[in-house]
């Protein structure tokens, strides 16, 4: 059962360098097409929870599950139902729009007729299929962001995680891209997300926030605002992080 | 004045980078620019820092013209770029050494004016500057470009990337820096940060939109600008409210929906629209627009179908 209505379920998890415990005993799950935000200072462990549950590294202790698969055992499993952007690495720059699609739906392991109809129902879908052929580095940024989204997702995954997805884009930009965020869960697709923006914890269903390796507050915008007596996210998140 | 930017363009093959950029900052003023990546912030603190000579037009910096007189503005200049201004393989204290030196000073001489940053960072002073966090990189970098006691202090995005919590006490420190007599340009994707400087221009796309003293926005003639709140959440109704006639254009704003409508006489068409949800939990009233709201209503509305029809044609 728990499988269905969580998708990543952590429990006790552990991650040590060296006499350092970058992730102290987090315990939290991740239900089934919910847009979980993952919040927390630099250096408070972020990064390193997140490649664990990617299937990029082992934790030191604990049982986590991504996708019904085991992070220990089944890391290849994990791989395939996940998808990954992050602002600082999402497409090829000296690979075209069309390019970097089937190269990433290649990887995925997509066949070749299937990538073909989902390239053109996708480029028709963003209006943007006058410029399959122009290389990633000649496209607006915005575009980049909206195309690295798609393609983070093309191959269908369960979960999409987004690492600082908006760093840089105008706010206009910034407010599509959410919409296309939001557009994706009713696919059924979970979206797990970090941000340095606070008014976009705001439209996430329910958010983590991190300090010092710790999970020290979790539920949704509208709790955290009340337990915290604070007008909005960003006030909730000062708090935290100076208690 | 202590900065003067008359007229300046720049290009970059097609690109234009600058277009007419025209303002001044004060003695002592805390000026922010504010615009996303591609606006050309950086390529403005390359010109005012003497790096770049602009196609056109004339900057000063405390009188001194940056093309002339670079030797003179370099004195008087202390710059922060966004990205490289750490030397990786030097410790912290080697860095703040050999920038001191460069600008044939020591570190005791100006002290005083870094040691409320640089006492954070002091505990790691041997340890390699490579090795340092982000938010102690940036305090290292701030140490740096003040060793000299600038007259002007110029920032290109010292918190992007940067945690909401050490956001803050950055800009906390550089109010500190300001009481000293230091004015400082400051650029910032975060419109949030807006608030922190006594006047903001925003740019978008090389252009210069807006100057404007965000304690004291402008007030619109027409009260156009609403935010709308439910417990139930917004998000379920943006589509509604767009496909409304009265409605300009609407985005999600936090946990609220900030709907512009085409002119004053529209309010009851929002009104009668809100009223057939039947939400008792809605809130929603007239407001005055943050800079993220004037920003988004003056910026370029879709730069990118421009680029698309370029591409049509």
């Amino acid at each position: 059962m728990n499988e269905v209505e969580h998708i990543i379920e952590v429990k006790d998890m552990v991650k040590n360098f060296g006499s350092f415990t970058a992730n102290d005993r987090l315990s939290f799950h991740v239900e089934k097409g919910e847009i979980f935000g993952f919040l927390g200072a630099n250096g408070a462990g972020k990064t390193t929870a997140i490649r664990i549950l990617c299937g990029l590294s082992y934790p030191t202790s604990g049982e986590i599950q991504v996708a019904g698969h085991d992070v220990y055992r089944e890391r290849e499993k994990i791989k395939k139902k996940i998808g990954y952007m992050s602002q600082k690495f999402s497409l090829y720059e000296d690979l075209t729009v069309s390019e970097n699609i089937r190269l990433y739906a290649g990887i995925y392991g997509m066949g070749r007729k299937q990538i073909a109809s989902r390239e053109e129902q996708l480029l028709d879908r963003l209006g943007i299929s006058q410029i399959r052929n122009r290389l990633i580095r000649e496209i607006p940024l915005g575009w980049k962001q909206k195309l690295a989204f798609s393609v983070a997702i093309f191959h269908q995954p369960a979960i999409v995680f987004l690492d600082e997805p908006t760093g840089g884009v105008d706010p206009v930009t910034r407010r599509q891209f959410w919409e296309m965020i939001h557009d994706a869960t009713e696919e059924g697709i979970t979206v797990f997300v970090t941000t340095h923006y606070m008014d976009e914890a705001e439209y996430c269903d329910r958010v983590s926030i991190m300090v010092d390796g710790r999970i020290d507050a979790l539920d949704t915008p509208a709790a955290l605002k009340q337990q915290f007596e604070s007008e909005n996210m960003n006030e909730v998140f000062l708090k935290l992080a100076r208690r | 004045m202590s900065l003067i930017i008359n007229n300046i363009d720049h290009s970059f093959g097609a690109v234009r980078a600058l277009q007419k950029i025209n303002f001044e900052v004060g003695d002592g003023e805390l000026f922010g620019l504010i615009g996303p990546d591609g606006a050309g912030k950086t390529t403005l603190f390359r010109v005012m820092a003497s790096l770049l000579i602009p196609d056109a037009g004339f900057c000063s910096m405390h009188g001194h013209d940056v093309v002339k007189d670079y030797r003179e503005v370099r004195k008087i200049i202390g710059y922060m770029p966004g990205r490289f201004s750490l030397y990786m393989d030097l410790s912290v204290e080697e860095n703040l050494a050999f920038y001191a030196r460069v600008f044939g000073t020591t570190v005791t001489e100006n002290y005083d004016l870094i040691k409320d940053v640089y006492e954070q960072i002091a505990p790691f002073k041997k340890r390699l500057a490579g090795k340092l966090s982000g938010g102690m990189k940036q305090k290292l970098a701030l140490s740096c470009a003040l060793i000299h006691r600038p007259q002007i202090l110029l920032l290109d995005e010292p918190t992007t990337g940067v945690d909401a919590v050490s956001r803050r006490e950055f800009w906390d420190m550089l109010k500190d820096i300001q009481k000293q007599g230091i004015t400082i340009v400051v650029s910032t994707p975060y419109m949030d940060e807006a608030e922190m400087c006594d006047r903001v221009a925003l740019m978008q796309k090389g252009k210069l939109l807006d100057i404007s003293d965000p304690s004291h926005p402008p007030k619109e003639e027409a009260q156009l600008l609403y935010s709308l709140q439910s417990s139930k959440g917004v998000y379920a109704y943006l589509d509604q409210i767009r496909r409304t006639k009265a409605c300009r254009h609407a985005w999600l704003f936090g946990d609220q929906l900030h709907v512009t409508l085409r002119s004053e006489e529209d309010e009851a068409e929002l009104r009668s629209i809100i009223d057939s949800w039947d939400d008792p939990s809605i809130k929603w009233k007239a407001i005055q627009p943050s800079i993220e709201d004037r920003f988004m209503g003056l910026m370029e509305q879709d730069g990118e179908e421009e680029f698309m029809k370029g591409e049509m044609n």
